[in-house]
């Protein structure tokens, strides 16, 4: 199977310029990055694409048991970045996906070069001396809120919306939405995301990252932020003023001025 | 709203309230109260999400106080967790990127633990200098809603499970209905001395039995029975026709190997068993073959009832059909005629039985013209001088190809003689009426 097909890859940008790759976090898809590529395209070439099951990816790929675990995600950006035979790019991870950037820069370290983790939280859930924001009855009811199908990630916005030529009102939907998950899988990664605890991995990045955080977010707190910043030895904190776990779409150019200050550092 | 005349309303006459009054009674109706008492929830952000300013409607539903809410907590305070995700990616900056969203299904957590379904719009308000200084937002209880929602999920659930079932109930039929038609059809071929055979077999649907039969088997030391057929009717009683008349034809033609009279017992045998309302019968070809082992030529007798005829491919590159006209159905009357013919096969040469499958399989780009007795022949003619493992094959292929144009079920058995280098003698095909 062609990984460009199945992860939805779309490539843009500077061709002659060094490759960051962007990667949406979970319930979302590359759309996110609406408002991140036009920063970038003039001076970088830019990797877009969809985790297997979320956005216009390939949704027959699929399996739980790959994507029970963020080392499938994972293995989906090496595979992204050897079909694209990528070298020393910097991956740039919404939420989970920091994550799953640093598994994929361990995998694959001759491909991935830095990190950015914007919003990054290696666990969701309280631990003893450890906020990550959400006790574990919050994430059980928001499973069970997933699996009721209340969420608009996985009612509105079912892949019916993809290529439905008989039904064009659908295709506008699009325009509103950063997602398009299928619900079933929307759960599996949901899971994944929500249960996972990469706190140990973070230890071992030694590669240049940078951590965006905003004063206000109500999916990975401040206590988060700093934790990772700690975490990783060769990392630089970037807080900025603004709300919200997407700054990407919310403070949109303080964001992409933190993204670009940290790609041009890296020479 | 707009009044005219200034006679007095139909009311005033039996004393009630007069529609002046009602009117001053709205005018009356003050903003403030109309915001605090409103049939939906209000509330105001500062744009970190700190709530502002709350409605007494959405506190009701809370269950909180107003010092509770204004200046402590955030919008998101009031979501349960899956709301508060959605408010994150989507909620939040869709209203920044828009200025305005609307239409959102989310829940608010009450103080007693519950949760009340609501439907959410909200606008940004800007500065003078377009800076966004305030969220407003409005929530409209859809506890209802909610409640069909949950009831067609539940339905759709329901109905998802029903169609897993079904396909898995229908895999399993599949199943058993391959496993059955297996047992109507030999495993394998008996070995023929200097005799090739080659069968193809295919059912129109996997959801049917289907009714297309062959056999070879051995008569004695040197002879061997064969006949191919075909079952009126599909399913269940068109298998137990089948099986009926495989064994009937084996065990006549072990007590008399005649072709005629192995159809006639069969005949008699079909005509007795469903005599009733429920006719069943089948068209068949009959033969035996008896090889010579010096020579290498194999000597064909049979008899049709009502089947199409044979084909004799020899291998100098032609295909002549063996006629066997006027043969009846086997079963439906109760002393039928059955025609006999008879061939030799040199070395190279095959003899084709098939079933009607082949011919009347629809051809053309709208599958609208029959494939044919002549084309059949012209295409075996093109493969006369191969062997029978090459003409099914080739058949097959053609088949194959016209897939969406075969609605019957479709068998083939090809017996060769097995080539020799001599040159063989000329031979003669003949017919008995």
């Amino acid at each position: 199977m062609d990984i460009i097909h199945r992860n939805n890859v779309t490539v843009t940008g500077n061709p002659q310029g060094p490759t960051v790759v962007l990667a949406h976090g979970f319930g979302c898809d590359q759309n996110m990055w609406r408002l991140t590529v036009p920063a970038l395209e003039p001076h970088y070439r830019v990797v877009l694409f969809d985790y297997v099951g979320a956005g216009r990816s390939d949704l027959s790929a699929f399996s739980a048991e790959r994507y029970g675990s963020l080392d499938g995600y994972a293995q989906d950006v090496v595979e992204v970045c050897e079909r694209l035979d990528l070298r020393d790019a910097v991956f740039v991870g919404h939420s989970v996906s920091s994550m799953i950037g640093v598994l994929a820069a361990r995998r694959a370290p001759e491909r991935i070069k830095a990190l950015v983790m914007v919003a990054p939280s290696p666990r969701y859930i309280d631990d003893d001396g450890y906020r990550g924001g959400f006790s574990e009855e919050d994430i059980d009811e928001l499973l069970e809120s997933l699996e009721a199908n209340y969420l608009g990630w996985s009612a509105a916005m079912a892949p019916l919306i993809m290529g439905n030529p008989e039904r064009p009102e659908l295709g506008d939907e699009l325009k509103n939405s950063f997602c398009a998950t299928d619900p079933e899988m929307a759960l599996v990664f949901a899971r994944t995301t929500f249960l996972s605890d990469a706190r140990e991995e973070l230890t071992s990045v030694r590669i240049p990252t940078l951590v965006i955080e905003c004063t206000q977010d109500a999916i990975a707190p401040r206590e988060v932020g700093a934790y990772v910043h700690r975490a990783v030895p060769s990392s630089q904190l970037v807080t900025l003023d603004a709300t919200g776990h997407c700054p990407h779409l919310s403070a949109p150019d303080a964001t992409n001025a933190a993204i670009t200050a940290f790609l041009a550092g890296l020479g | 709203m707009c009044r005219t005349g200034t006679g007095p309303g139909p009311e005033e006459a039996d004393g009630s309230t007069s529609s002046d009054s009602v009117f001053a009674a709205l005018l009356e109706d003050s903003s403030e109260d109309l915001y605090e008492n409103a049939p939906c929830g209000y509330l105001s952000t500062l744009m970190d999400g700190t709530v502002v300013k709350i409605n007494g409607t959405l506190l009701d539903w809370l269950g909180l106080d107003r010092d509770a809410v204004v200046g402590r907590l955030r919008f998101t305070d009031l979501l349960p967790v899956g709301g508060r995700l959605y408010h994150e990616t989507h909620f939040a900056p869709l209203l920044r990127m828009q200025g305005e969203i609307s239409g959102v299904a989310l829940e608010v957590k009450q103080a007693d633990g519950g949760r009340r379904p609501v439907l959410v719009s909200a606008v940004l308000k800007y500065g003078s200098t377009g800076t966004p200084l305030l969220t407003r937002v409005t929530l409209f209880d859809a506890t209802d809603r909610r409640a069909y929602e949950t009831e067609l999920l539940r339905s759709r659930k329901a109905a998802e499970e029903s169609a897993r079932q079904a396909r898995a109930d229908r895999a399993r039929l599949q199943q058993a209905l391959a496993v059955l038609q297996q047992s109507l059809l030999p495993a394998s071929l008996p070995p023929i001395p200097g005799v090739e055979t080659a069968t193809y077999y295919h059912t129109a649907s996997p959801d049917q039995l289907g009714g297309d039969f062959y056999d070879v088997f051995p008569l004695d030391g040197r002879r061997f029975g064969f006949f191919l057929g075909d079952v009126c009717g599909k399913g269940p009683q068109a298998a137990a026709v089948t099986s009926l008349t495989r064994y009937t034809l084996r065990a006549a033609a072990l007590h008399d190997p005649d072709p005629v009279a192995a159809l006639t017992t069969l005949n008699q045998v079909l005509h007795d068993r469903y005599s009733g309302d429920d006719p069943r019968f089948c068209t068949v070809i009959f033969g035996v073959l008896d090889p010579d082992p010096v020579s290498g030529y194999v000597s064909v007798e049979l008899a049709s009832g009502g089947h199409p005829p044979a084909l004799v491919l020899r291998s100098g590159g032609t295909a002549e059909y063996l006629p066997t006209p006027g043969g009846l159905l086997v079963g439906a009357l109760p002393n039928p005629h059955f025609t006999a013919a008879t061939t030799t096969l040199a070395p190279g040469d095959t003899l084709l039985l098939y079933t009607d499958g082949v011919t009347e399989a629809r051809t053309g780009a709208d599958r609208s013209d029959l494939f044919g007795d002549e084309a059949l022949r012209a295409f075996t003619a093109e493969q006369a001088d191969t062997s029978a493992g090459a003409v099914v094959a080739a058949l097959t292929e053609l088949l194959t190809g016209l897939a969406a144009g075969l609605d019957d079920d479709t068998a083939l058995l090809a017996l060769g003689a097995a080539s020799a280098t001599p040159t063989p003698e000329p031979l003669t095909t003949k017919t008995t009426p």
